[in-house]
């Protein structure tokens, strides 16, 4: 097997090495696929499908999909824009999220994304779900009505803390991400310092007392939107 | 009471070995036990299993046939697959509520009994259909409703409800089922006598290489609807790197309208496991798993039989058939109610005893599957087909059928035909051949592949059933021309509501949006531009969801929207005075007039 791979983003040629994902080798190469779910140094779970590209015509996950010599994506084209708005509307729609006054304004991957992609304001209808709040625990909050389903405290728990505090129950509309104690977060392992609570890309896991902290105008996301880290 | 609990939980456990990846089967028993999988069971299911709680919490959660809360000793679920309701299962339903005093969804107050419903149990060509625990009632009306109410209230066991039995096997002893297996029209590879060995004994006489070499030849492909060559599947499987591989049988027969595989399992078990033995030969694999859906739990214990009746001839366990170093048997893992569970991947993730959710793919089965180790997974009805085709020959198979699509195809029928059941066909044959064969003079609309499928009109009943045209993993719904085209499309989106494991956007969002849509335009209240919003949804659904389930789940609206859109602009037509109601002010009051208690004066009647 060859040390490099070569293949063309929207015309554009880039690298990878064997073993690479499409998202990986984009990365690499200085190209932005929009992506939520996928959380750094975290396993790929293809759950969001906001990275979904068109490979040689067929869509796939970027985030999943072995990067291949020769293969033609479509990343950066009006149907995958269209395609990742609405993906992103339906997560917007599906819970409660309320960016004027959240906590994670300016840091939150999914407001974001909404930015960057042009969103601005969804057209399908909003759910309005009940969901609870876990406030149990002395040092982190979990909100599950700013909740994405995206899964990075389920891998970040299980693989780095190695601690599997969080995972998935219910299913379809139903699911929802719980916790390893039937009393809540408080009675589990979960410790602020864990890669788990900081790898939510919205306001659902959020450390207390630290909210705020940071004026409008100098967020994370105020300053360059999101994905020019990688076009630099 | 709870020490009790404890041990028998630590029996469960022990019986199969503390194995995590056996979880299923201890969940399994633990509800049949005690009526759920309450918090305390969960707590010491996973100390003894070596499981974080909220691993089994979220395994549990995952299939309907598993509950944290108690349910009923007896638990009546009632079938609402569309034919069900077409045919009366509202009305049953009623009664059994009426009967038991509690709502569906309910349990009676002494905890006795719980009624439900439940997505298609695969009885179509006999509904209205229920489960009354394990035990399949059907052919439901009225009567046979408050027979069934009163009986269960009366705390006789559930195997006392079937009176008459159905016809072949489900007469026999471990089945004892009123099931009728309505087999309508035989054909040469299915519905055929078979000898036990036959076929087996001439693939042995093969080296493996040349077992797979004639199932490419036959051309067979994947009798679930995907339709993917079986030898090359076989193949990759077998050429894949791995310190073991398996054989799985994919017995979710989940797709709404289908049963086949149902009257293959009852009829032809020996026909499939052989199947399966030869797959085993073929690709290096010593295990072999039977994956059956909850549903025909009736059937496992006869199954079970037919597979130590195997063993005792030689036919499955070491030294097969005589022949030295061949290994193989075979084991059969429940299912727990998920339709999900009919995707390969999600298969293999339930087999494993995780939730149904589908894999990642790369890498395939072929190459990863089961604990990561190779794996085929085929339809029942694919190692049936290849066992035959051992038997008589590849030749044989592919001379039949149509050019694409070689060999015959088992369909189930129902709905608005004079003979229900399942037919044997060759590939290729016209959906107005197969109307005139069920008995089926007015048809208005036929759903070809389940709700996943397509639903056609009697402009395209000049069309074929092959995988070239019109692919079907077997199911076909027949509705006659008076039937409310949108009310299927409705229930036809519940089912996918309901099934869709939640776990990629798309669809765990899209069908709820759809719902809503669908809702919407049925109430007078949608307006024509929602028929281009409910196709654009379709299509972000189709292309972006992970897995079949999600990618074929818009099927019923985009079908219909191109092939009936008359019933859907006849409802979203502007008013007289060109205007179009969008909003329902009586309905978004609704909640404040309940707080303030009293009608709004302004939009009072």
């Amino acid at each position: 097997m060859s040390e490099k791979i070569t293949f063309t983003i929207d015309g554009k040629t880039v690298h990878g090495k064997p073993g690479m994902t499409i998202l990986e080798a984009a990365d690499s190469s200085g190209v932005y696929i929009p992506r939520l779910c996928k959380g750094p140094g975290l396993k790929p779970r293809g759950s969001c499908r906001v990275c979904t590209v068109m490979v040689n015509g067929r869509p796939q996950a970027a985030c999943t999909q072995p990067a291949v010599e020769g293969m033609v994506v479509e990343n950066d084209s009006p149907a995958m824009l269209e395609f990742r708005r609405n993906l992103v509307e339906m997560l917007f729609v599906e819970g409660n999220h309320f960016c004027p006054f959240c906590e994670k304004s300016g840091n939150c991957e999914l407001q974001a994304l909404a930015y960057r992609l042009g969103i601005l304001s969804p057209r399908y209808p909003y759910m309005f779900p009940k969901r609870d709040v876990d406030a149990s625990h002395p040092e982190i909050l979990v909100d599950r009505n700013r909740c994405v389903l995206c899964g990075r405290c389920v891998n970040a728990s299980r693989d780095v803390d190695g601690k599997t505090v969080f995972e998935f129950v219910g299913r379809g509309g139903h699911k929802r991400i719980a916790v390893d104690a039937e009393a809540g977060l408080g009675a589990t392992a979960a410790a602020a310092g864990d890669k788990a609570a900081e790898s939510c890309p919205v306001g659902c896991i959020l450390k207390k007392r630290v909210g705020y902290a940071v004026p409008i105008g100098q967020r994370k996301y105020d300053k360059a939107p999101i994905g020019s880290e990688i076009e630099k | 009471m709870d020490k009790k609990q404890k041990q028998f939980i630590q029996g469960i456990c022990k019986s199969v070995g503390n194995d995590r990846t056996r979880l299923m089967d201890v969940v399994r028993a633990v509800q049949a036990q005690y009526g759920c999988v309450c918090s305390d069971s969960v707590e010491w299911i996973a100390e003894a299993l070596s499981l974080h709680r909220v691993e089994v919490e979220s395994q549990v959660s995952f299939y309907a046939f598993l509950s944290g809360e108690p349910k009923g000793k007896t638990v009546i679920r009632l079938c609402n697959d569309v034919i069900d309701i077409l045919n009366g299962a509202e009305k049953v339903a009623a009664v059994l509520s009426e009967e038991l005093g509690i709502p569906v969804g309910g349990v009676t107050a002494d905890g006795a009994i719980s009624l439900e419903w439940t997505p298609c149990i695969g009885m179509s060509d006999q509904a209205p259909a229920a489960l009354v625990n394990d035990v399949v009632v059907t052919n439901l009306d009225s009567d046979k409703a408050r027979a069934i109410a009163r009986q269960v209230k009366a705390k006789r066991p559930a195997a006392d409800l079937v009176r008459t039995l159905g016809d072949g096997n489900n007469a026999h002893d471990l089945v004892k089922a009123m099931v009728y297996n309505n087999i309508r029209q035989k054909g040469p590879v299915i519905f055929d006598v078979f000898e036990s060995g036959t076929a087996l004994r001439k693939a042995l006489a093969m080296s493996p290489a040349e077992v797979i070499r004639d199932v490419k030849t036959s051309r067979l492909r994947g009798r679930g609807g995907a339709g993917f060559p079986t030898g090359m599947k076989w193949d990759f499987t077998r050429q894949a790197n791995g310190s073991a591989r398996y054989v799985v049988c994919n017995a979710d027969e989940g797709e709404p309208g289908t049963f086949k595989d149902r009257v293959v399992l009852t009829e032809y078990p020996d026909l499939l496991f052989e199947g399966m033995t030869i797959a085993g030969y073929a690709i290096g694999a010593e295990v072999g798993i039977l994956y059956l859906r909850g549903e025909y739990a009736y059937l496992q214990a006869f199954l079970e039989k037919v597979l130590a009746e195997r063993r005792r001839l030689g036919l499955l366990g070491k030294n097969v058939c005589g022949k030295d170093g061949v290994v193989f048997d075979i084991r059969v893992q429940m299912g727990a109610g998920a339709y999900v569970c009919g995707e390969e991947t999600s298969l293999l993730s339930s087999l494993e005893g995780l939730r149904g959710d589908p894999k990642n793919r790369p890498p395939f089965p072929a190459q990863k599957g089961y604990l990561g180790c190779p794996t085929v997974v085929n339809n029942v009805e694919t190692f049936c087909c290849a066992a035959r085709i051992l038997d008589k020959g590849p030749g044989w198979f592919a001379q039949m059928g149509s050019k694409g699509s070689p060999g015959t195809k088992l369909l189930s029928v129902s709905g608005d035909c004079t003979r229900p059941g399942v037919y044997e066909v060759p590939f290729g044959i016209k959906v107005q051949d197969l109307l005139k064969l069920v008995g089926a003079n007015d048809a208005g609309a036929v759903q070809v592949g389940g709700p996943s499928g397509v639903m056609i009109g009697p402009a395209d009943y000049g069309r074929t059933i092959c995988y070239d045209d019109l692919g079907t993993g077997g199911s076909i719904m027949v509705f006659s021309a008076e039937r409310d085209i949108l009310d299927i499309v409705r229930r036809f989106n519940e089912f996918f509501v309901e099934e869709s494991c939640g776990y990629c956007t798309p669809c765990r969002v899209g069908n709820l949006l759809v719902k809503e849509v669908l809702a919407r335009i049925c109430s007078g209240k949608g307006e024509p531009a929602d028929l281009e919003y409910l196709q654009s949804l379709g299509q972000v659904m189709k292309v972006t969801s992970r897995c079949g389930l999600g990618q074929t789940a818009c099927n019923p609206v985009l079908s219909t929207l191109k092939n009936f859109r008359p019933a859907y602009e006849k409802l979203v037509k502007a008013d007289k005075d060109g205007f179009k109601p969008a909003f329902d002010i009586k309905a978004a009051l609704c909640e404040a007039e309940a707080i303030a208690g009293r009608p709004s004066e302004h939009f009072s009647h």
